[in-house]
């Protein structure tokens, strides 16, 4: 807890602030102030706008409307570096460290002490790094190389960075989902030392627990609006989470009667070892889907949903064990293309990067899954092609101006139902869907919630992962909660609240206080 | 009209139309620069100067469409050339048993193929299964075949082959030079395989986005050796030609040619970090540098000019390729 009232002299202030991006209101007048000496923890699922607000008080991009204050004097940030002059620095999850130059260097990149000849000053960088790292308690020698240290030692290095910028409001984005319980304990000091230097801190984290020991006020956004902003004492954690998800249950498109069948896919002590930390990223995870059956996966960020479907599609053959059956068979998958043969079909998370060669057409994206059956004599048949691709297309509802036309030019809603379409014309038994309706504009998404009843009528088992509360109450006929690598829950479609679902992805399985 | 693969927005047709429009405007001023330039004779040079060059840039478009690169394939080609010529003279002999294997003409043929089969192969599993990157890999092999190269023919030329091997490189049907009917047949060839089989529809998944191809269950260690070691076969048979032309088969043969066959590639049109290009593309880009060095000859421009030009050439097309993408 920090000693200063919590009436101090307030650092940075965002007031009114916007913002939108094509398709989405990430903001919508948000208020935000970070106060000397005082950890502002901002919490909020997945898509509540804290990414973009941090994005904002770093200088990445500008407000659409709202002002963003320095110690009460607007600003207005053209680029990030201008906001580490204003003292603003932010530690990002994805550290940006150079990894192969050392601590030193990394601390003063951009800066380094030059004498009059313009040379650097190695030995003077070095000393003043090292009376850095003492300050911050890391035992390392200032000329390690950063790739060489732990991620938790990382995560101060770069502390050390901002404050040898003399930073004086620092924004920690998730930064305790790649470290240990150890490195926790380490920051959770390093914040109170911060905060007796007089320095602000926001704090974004899903992991309530960790609040306790360091929050002082806490914030709270929900669908890019502010729901709450008060001293971090004054609150309990169940009105956390309520105004964390207290929303009306939208109908988005209900799912008719499942009319689920034999077991299909039957997971059983899936285990995924990290190869670098040693620890477990998934841990000993069960559970069955029927035919007919759409189960939903819902977990928060670092949860483990994507790993756990591509530990499913054969992808971490070395570091993974487990049993897997389908149709009560035993199968070995250990390469996407085992995965595929044994009847399964993954619809990736990122459909740009993972999903769609972009360069090539709406026919040759759909049709690559799927050439051994329009191919005859070893030559590609475009008219059998062409054919497959536009059924498709008609099924899905896919608009286009032409199938020759590259799929870079679809609206997002459209590349997934391309992306869907190439599974589809697989003809699998079992559909994981990661994250299938990300991004895409509402009536795409009826669409697709759409298709997923349908096939789940044809007699498909899907595996729908979502981190959107809404959808993972209203699409799945059984939800599974992922927290930090293991199943916590359960719930039957009906049962369950958002309450419960994010109390679930939330609390990971460990006893109530 | 049968979509072809990476060839498809507006824009790119246009770059591939630009290099066409330069050629044009090329062959039009040269042909009123010099009355010798449009003639039957001169363009059966041209075409006969660029089939090698055609033959190693095919198999580098390959290599470049799937996302890699191959600097070796010069001295590949100097490797199987030197061992079709040395074959073909000295055959190889087995003293143990007292006889001298002959090989035919047929036969050497058969053998630069395959010195160029096994090279290109090795240079795939070095990337596939040693994870090498591809410039890297092929940088070795570079050295490597150079220095096979050396060995084997003792540092000095292999000549007098006899007129039926050097029918290959300087013979006539049906009034084409030999040449051109081979550049002809794999050009033939290989816009078949990149446009109407799964292996070539594959290659442009590979080279477009590996992480989806993977995804999508391809194989794509067994797509890049495939793709390397067709384009080591390809460097073979250049190997072959070039001997053939020139009666001789000497250590020095191909050196930079690699260089020529990517900037052919490049003028073409192929991207440079895979997945866009065609090989029709590639052949107008050895038209190109193929017409404009011919021109410069005529036109008794000094030879060194030549290459600054070609240089110029090449950052001009990828300049105007560049910035129609952007306009996008």
């Amino acid at each position: 807890m920090s000693n200063q009232p919590a009436n101090t002299e307030v650092l940075l202030e965002a007031r009114g602030v916007s913002k939108s991006f094509p398709g989405v209101q990430a903001l919508d007048r948000v208020d935000l102030a970070v106060r000397r000496g005082r950890l502002n923890a901002v919490v909020g699922e997945n898509g509540a706008g804290k990414s973009t607000l941090m994005n904002i008080l770093a200088g990445v991009f500008p407000p659409d409307s709202g002002e963003v204050l320095v110690r009460g004097q607007p600003v207005r940030f053209r680029n990030p570096r201008e906001a580490q002059r204003a003292g603003i620095a932010i530690i990002f999850q994805e550290l940006n460290l150079v990894p192969d130059l050392t601590v030193a260097e990394n601390i003063f990149l951009g800066r380094e002490p030059r004498n009059r000849f313009g040379l650097l000053e190695l030995a003077r960088m070095n000393a003043e790094a090292g009376v850095w790292l003492r300050e911050l308690e890391l035992d390392v020698d200032p000329r390690t190389p950063v790739s060489r240290l732990r991620v938790g030692a990382q995560q101060v290095v770069e502390i050390a960075k901002a404050l040898a910028f003399n930073s004086q409001v620092l924004i920690l984005d998730e930064p305790t989902s790649a470290i240990t319980k150890q490195e926790v304990e380490v920051l959770v000091r390093l914040i109170r030392r911060l905060k007796e230097r007089g320095v602000g801190l926001i704090y974004i984290t899903h992991k309530l627990d960790e609040l306790p020991p360091i929050a002082d006020d806490l914030t709270v956004l929900r669908d890019g609006r502010l729901v709450g902003a008060r001293p971090f004492a004054a609150t309990t954690r169940d009105e956390i989470i309520r105004m964390m998800v207290g929303r009306e249950l939208a109908e988005l498109y209900p799912r008719t009667e499942c009319l689920a069948g034999a077991e299909l896919l039957s997971v059983k002590g899936l285990s995924l070892m990290r190869p670098r930390s040693r620890e477990l990223a998934l841990q000993d995870v069960s559970f069955t889907i029927r035919r007919g059956e759409v189960v939903g996966l819902f977990g928060l960020m670092g949860a483990g949903r994507t790993e756990l479907l591509q530990t499913l599609y054969g992808l971490y053959p070395h570091s993974s064990t487990g049993e897997i059956r389908l149709e009560d068979q035993l199968v070995s998958i250990r390469s996407p293309r085992d995965a595929i043969e044994a009847g399964l079909a993954l619809a990736p998370e990122d459909r740009k990067a993972e999903g769609l060669v972009l360069a090539l057409s709406v026919t040759e994206n759909a049709t690559l899954a799927s050439l051994e059956t329009t191919q005859r004599c070893g030559f590609l048949q475009p008219a059998r092609e062409r054919r497959l691709a536009e059924s498709w297309v008609e099924r899905l509802g896919i608009k286009l101006a032409s199938l020759d036309a590259p799929v870079r030019n679809l609206s997002g809603g459209n590349q997934q139902k391309v992306v869907l379409a190439k599974w589809l014309a697989t003809a699998p038994q079992v559909l994981l869907l990661d994250e299938p309706t990300r991004g895409i504009d509402i009536n795409a998404k009826k669409q697709i919630y759409g298709l997923i009843d349908e096939l789940a009528h044809d007699g498909l088992g899907i595996l729908l992962v979502s981190s959107e509360l809404p959808e993972i109450l209203a699409i799945p006929d059984r939800i599974l909660v992922l927290a930090e690598g293991r199943l916590t829950a359960e719930f039957v479609r009906g049962e369950a609240t958002e309450e419960a679902v994010l109390r679930a992805a939330l609390l990971g399985g460990k006893p109530e206080r | 009209m049968q979509p072809k693969s990476g060839v498809h927005t507006f824009a790119e047709r246009l770059a591939r139309l630009q290099s066409l429009v330069a050629l044009a405007l090329m062959v039009l001023a040269l042909s009123l620069l010099s009355d010798k330039f449009l003639t039957v004779d001169n363009t059966l040079n041209v075409l006969r100067q660029i089939s090698i060059n055609l033959c190693l840039s095919i198999g580098m478009t390959l290599v470049i469409l799937a996302g890699g690169i191959d600097l070796s394939v010069g001295s590949v080609l100097a490797l199987a050339g030197a061992v079709a010529a040395g074959l073909l003279k000295q055959g190889i002999a087995l003293p143990r048993f007292g006889v001298v294997l002959q090989f035919t003409v047929f036969g050497v043929m058969l053998a630069a193929l395959a010195v160029g089969l096994v090279l290109g192969w090795f240079n795939g599993l070095v990337i596939t299964r040693f994870g090498l990157p591809p410039f890297v890999a092929t940088l070795g092999m570079l050295s490597i075949a150079r220095g096979l190269t050396m060995l084997w023919t003792g540092g000095f030329p292999i000549t007098g082959l006899g007129p039926s091997f050097g029918f290959i490189g300087t013979g006539h049907w049906l009034g084409l030079p030999m040449p051109v009917w081979v550049s002809g047949l794999l050009v033939a060839g290989f816009v078949v395989v990149t446009r109407r089989t799964r292996f070539g529809r594959y290659l442009y998944a590979v080279g477009g986005n590996e992480r989806a191809a993977i995804l999508t269950g391809l194989n794509v260690n067994r797509i890049k050796l495939w793709v390397y070691t067709l384009g080591g076969g390809l460097a073979g048979i250049a190997g072959l030609m070039v001997t053939a032309r020139l009666d001789s088969a000497t250590p020095t043969a191909g050196i930079s040619y690699e260089l020529d066959s990517i900037a052919a590639v490049v003028i073409g049109g192929t991207s440079l970090s895979g997945g866009r290009g065609t090989v029709l593309g590639t052949v107008l880009g050895c038209l190109l540098i193929g017409v404009l060095n011919n021109g410069l000859v005529l036109l008794q421009v000094s030879p060194f000019w030549q290459q600054v030009i070609k240089g110029l050439v090449i950052l001009i097309a990828v300049a105007i390729d560049r910035a129609s993408h952007k306009a996008q």
